[in-house]
């Protein structure tokens, strides 16, 4: 969560990836470096722009569950509880 | 030349020259290459290992570029454990918000599945408010653990009471009958907690009761991938070669006793998991360069034949971790170091 590892362990989970691949993969979609993942200072920048949560959640910003909903939209997943939360509140 | 400073399997310190330390590399790793029938270290991995061990540095990382995801097992327990008096979600909180885990991983304190089966339908609120709260993918973890399925635990007679009654026929039965007692267990507890928005599931510490152990675990996955085709199951075994207490057991034609890392992770990818957490078990009596090297020699070997992630476990007793609650630092940074950047890992 320092930096991007919970993106991409997201995609080894979710598409078995190995971890070359999912790095490239996180960096792509989130328009950085690949180097850029693990630093904490950019990725809170990017995290906070994207709203896909932070480490040190500020007010006003996407947290938990909603952060999560970004999550999915910018990584093009399908999140087995914002898929159900979608499907609870119909939306 | 500089002495080096290292210590044993037990985490006592131990002082080596660099040749006493070369005589361990190339040992420990003659030991697993016979044992599990794998390509002992290169010379350029071994010389790899005499550096990271020479180097003067208590605390060493991987080179930029080289990070690895970290997943967890027993994560809730570890705070239980200090007696650090926080709920299970309040320490996935501190993991995340404080410890900035990359995944999370909520379990029972008695983490194994056939207790938790009765309760199930109170681990699947918490499970969506942790869901709720938190941004990290959150696993479900448990243990197989096949011990709590024989007398006076469980309902089958116990193995360990007839084997040396030299009832090994009915042991064996008693054991075979676990297993599909453990996997409608399994099924069922994975299954709700995958219902309630779990991003994936750990089968932990598979193997601790022998080949059976494995077979439920393997078993269940099977199932589980079939049934719900989106769903992540790691697989995290408990030891680094599988005992073969029932020794006729097989998945998918192979026999399971006497499975080494590289062979297990074969079952588990045809069995539809996803992650593979290999496990090496350390040697106390022996020093932490020998059981890096004997680690690192399975480990690479397994991580050569994977198309899925492959997670080592390391932690207390294993990894060429000290056996030791409180992993050195010295030892803890070495060896992962080392684990990343010779075995190309993706985790750990």
């Amino acid at each position: 969560m320092r930096g991007a590892g919970d993106l991409v362990a997201r995609m080894q989970m979710t598409r078995g990836m190995k971890i070359k691949e999912a790095k490239a993969y996180v960096a792509e979609k989130l328009k950085v470096g690949v180097a850029e993942l693990t630093d904490p200072v950019i990725m809170n920048e990017v995290r906070s722009e994207l709203g896909l949560g932070e480490m040190t959640p500020v007010p006003g910003i996407a947290k938990g569950i909603e952060a999560k909903h970004n999550i999915a939209r910018v990584l093009d997943l399908d999140i087995n509880c914002v898929r159900k939360f979608k499907t609870r509140t119909g939306g | 030349m500089a002495s080096i400073q290292t210590r044993f399997g037990d985490g006592s310190p131990v002082t080596m020259s660099r040749g006493e330390l070369r005589q361990d590399l190339e040992e420990g790793t003659a030991d697993a290459a016979e044992r599990g029938s794998v390509a002992p270290l290169t010379e350029d991995d071994l010389r790899r290992l005499e550096d990271i061990f020479a180097s003067p540095h208590r605390f060493l990382g991987v080179e930029p570029g080289r990070e690895i995801v970290l997943s967890y097992d027993g994560t809730p327990l570890k705070m239980k454990r200090a007696q650090v008096n926080v709920d299970r979600l309040q320490s996935l909180q501190i993991y995340e918000k404080l410890m900035g885990a990359d995944t999370l991983e909520m379990g029972h304190v008695d983490y194994s599945f056939k207790p938790v089966k009765p309760i199930v339908t109170f681990e699947q609120p918490l499970m969506e408010q942790v869901l709720s709260v938190t941004t990290a993918p959150v696993f479900y973890g448990a243990m197989p653990n096949l011990g709590l399925y024989s007398q006076p635990d469980g309902p089958f007679p116990n193995p360990a009471e007839l084997m040396p009654r030299g009832q090994i026929k009915e042991a064996q039965e008693s054991y075979e009958a676990a297993v599909e007692e453990a996997v409608k267990d399994i099924v069922y507890v994975c299954g709700a907690l995958y219902e309630s928005g779990a991003d994936a599931i750990i089968l932990d510490t598979v193997g601790a009761a022998g080949d059976a152990d494995v077979l439920a675990g393997l078993k269940a996955t099977e199932i589980l991938t079939e049934k719900y085709p989106g769903i992540c199951v790691e697989l995290g075994m408990a030891s680094e070669f599988i005992l073969g207490m029932h020794s006729g057991l097989s998945y998918k034609g192979v026999r399971l006793a006497g499975l080494y890392p590289h062979d297990q992770l074969k079952l588990a990818q045809q069995a539809g998991a996803r992650i593979f957490g290999p496990v090496c078990n350390t040697n106390s009596g022996k020093s932490t360069p020998w059981n890096l090297s004997r680690a690192i020699t399975f480990m690479k070997a397994c991580c050569e034949e994977a198309d899925i992630p492959i997670h080592v476990n390391m932690g207390m007793g294993v990894g060429a971790m000290t056996v030791h609650d409180h992993p050195p630092l010295d030892v803890a940074s070495r060896a992962s170091k080392a684990m990343v950047e010779i075995c190309r890992l993706d985790g750990l």
